[in-house]
């Protein structure tokens, strides 16, 4: 995996439309580093980043709903912070931007308790209820979002967070993202018991872990780390769901020996989808979230299809 | 020694368990038997705290259990639940292993390894210790969860009608570990179990419950007679003594 990964990266710094090749990078060529340093390895740093944090972001709350087919953006926590960040355009739009995240990221928290309050009151025996009640509540959500940015002329603003793509990733408009990184390095500190939580209140409070303190720790991770995307790079759906799912088929749910792997993969395949998008026309660009939309609906497919041989 | 006293519990108006006060006792195989919604895995859960104690009071060896810490009970007490739907593929390995996380809190030393290992050999799970969970049957999951409370070691180990989807096989030899347990290891084990064969064969105690109240307790001997049981269930039990060992017949 990580050769893998270090080749993409590779791949994704030097193309481009600036010209930048690996022998340019020489002491001397200022131009060059200067596109680097600008440009290049800010985009690459975001992708990897929001790659990681968008898949740990699923895996955590696929345990936490104990249900294989939720992540932020089917369960409406990605409307909510939509609603966040629009609250801050029309009312604060000149405060500060951890002030502007922090609305953001409130939002995002308040829509995804509601959900897990949601979730509570369904049959577990029925497991696809709790992905379809989530894309419902979604919609409601974005509705709310539309008609809001519709009456405050912001349709455009909301437009630009729907379509997640790293075009826009220069130094200086990513660096949220890092805090989102070391989210995710917590979240491996603690993955055991996010681990145990998985197996269910009743495991957990036997094992002597405060279950809803974890489950509050979780929530509270995932939606700062997914609001924080979403403000920087844009709605990203479907690796959150694809990337664990195909990792935990090989590897299980322990986290502690799965999360590297989520975390990478999802990072090699956000990488993967941004390289096709920007060579597939050349020069011009296609978000990577379109392409991953494709690819990765390709391969929820298979894993479905492909489960009834496993089973 | 488990004390419950004036142990009242309601879900919504429903009133579940009726001003129970009973003794479990220490070092001893313990069966809570009674008819279904009787409120025996009320009572289990209330004791390994599970669900909070609306009201009485629960103590183990004197301790008020609401007002211990949770991370020292789970040193003291393990639980086996009854509903055991896993949604996380775990490996039986991990699952095992989880069971000394009490001790560890995520830092398994060579003992802690060394115990899962004698567990999953003691339970027959060393074929499967590499499988996931959701790959292998109600019995072995069974297995694996009463292997992962009993690598807990903790004084006292709580189990939901551990009988559940096991064969004859791995049924005796369960119910000959408990005995083992308690016999050699002076461990305390409350079982919720239907079968009174099995019951009778190993329980040194028995509690009955019936309607939310204590129908009877006391030693096995003393308590379980074909007119109590019969009473118990509403149907006819005849205990019949032959070669030293009781049987219920109830067919």
């Amino acid at each position: 995996m990580i050769p893998l990964l270090l080749i993409l990266s590779g791949v994704s710094i030097f193309i481009g439309v600036g010209d930048l090749s690996a022998s340019q990078l020489s002491f001397d060529n200022e131009e060059a580093w200067e596109l680097f340093f600008i440009s290049r390895w800010p985009r690459t740093a975001a992708i990897i980043l929001t790659g990681a944090s968008i898949t740990i972001c699923g895996v955590i709350m696929q345990l936490l709903l104990r249900n294989r087919f939720v992540e932020p953006s089917t369960t409406g926590t990605t409307e909510a912070t939509m609603i966040g960040l629009l609250i801050v355009a029309v009312w604060f739009p000149d405060w500060s931007l951890f002030g502007k995240m922090s609305i953001a990221a409130t939002c995002s928290l308040i829509g995804l308790l509601v959900f897990l309050k949601l979730a509570q009151n369904l049959p577990r025996e029925q497991p696809l209820l709790i992905p379809l009640v989530g894309l419902i509540y979604g919609g409601i959500l974005g509705a709310v979002a539309t008609y809001f940015a519709f009456q405050t002329d912001l349709l455009q603003y909301l437009g630009v967070w729907l379509t997640g793509e790293f075009s826009g990733v220069i130094a200086g408009r990513y660096e949220l993202l890092w805090i989102a990184g070391a989210l995710t390095l917590f979240c491996y500190l603690i993955a055991d018991r996010f681990t145990i939580v998985g197996l269910g209140e009743r495991a957990s409070k036997s094992l002597g872990l405060n279950y809803q303190s974890i489950v509050l720790i979780g929530v509270a991770t995932v939606a700062i780390t997914s609001s924080l995307v979403v403000v920087t790079v844009g709605v990203l759906p479907f690796i959150g769901l694809v990337v664990p799912n195909l990792v935990s088929r090989f590897m299980g749910d322990n986290l502690r020996e799965s999360l590297p792997l989520v975390a990478g993969y999802g990072a090699i395949f956000t990488l993967f989808s941004d390289i096709v998008g920007r060579t597939i026309r050349y020069p011009y660009e296609i978000p990577a979230g379109t392409v991953f939309g494709v690819v990765g609906a390709v391969i929820f497919l298979w894993m479905i299809l492909g489960r009834k041989n496993h089973v | 020694m488990i004390s419950v006293s004036t142990l009242t519990h309601s879900l919504g108006h429903r009133l579940i368990l009726d001003d129970i006060s009973v003794e479990i006792p220490k070092g001893k195989i313990t069966a809570l038997i009674g008819p279904n919604g009787a409120g025996k895995s009320t009572l289990l859960h209330l004791i390994a705290r599970q669900n909070p104690v609306q009201t009485g009071v629960i103590s183990l060896d004197g301790e008020d259990i609401a007002k211990t810490a949770s991370t020292d009970m789970a040193l003291r007490m393990a639980v086996v639940a009854q509903e055991l739907g896993v949604a996380s593929r775990l490996r039986v390995r991990d699952l095992v292993g989880f069971g000394r996380w009490p001790q560890h809190q995520g830092r398994p030393t060579e003992v802690d390894k060394a115990a899962v290992e004698k567990a999953l050999e003691e339970f027959h799970l060393l074929d499967l210790s590499d499988r996931f969970l959701d790959e292998i049957s109600g019995g072995q999951r069974q297995r694996a969860f009463v292997a992962m409370a009993y690598v807990q070691d903790t004084d006292w180990l709580l189990l939901d009608e551990p009988l559940n989807n096991l064969d004859i096989r791995y049924a005796k030899s369960l119910m000959a570990k408990l005995r083992n347990m308690a016999e050699e290891k002076n461990k305390s084990i409350v079982i919720v179990i239907h079968d009174l064969n099995y019951a009778l064969a190993n329980a040194d105690y028995f509690i009955a419950v019936k309607e939310g109240k204590v129908a009877f307790a006391g030693e096995t001997s003393d308590v379980a007679t074909s007119e109590s049981l019969s009473e118990l269930y509403d149907a006819e039990v005849n205990i019949i003594e032959s070669d030293g060992k009781c049987f219920a017949f109830h067919h």
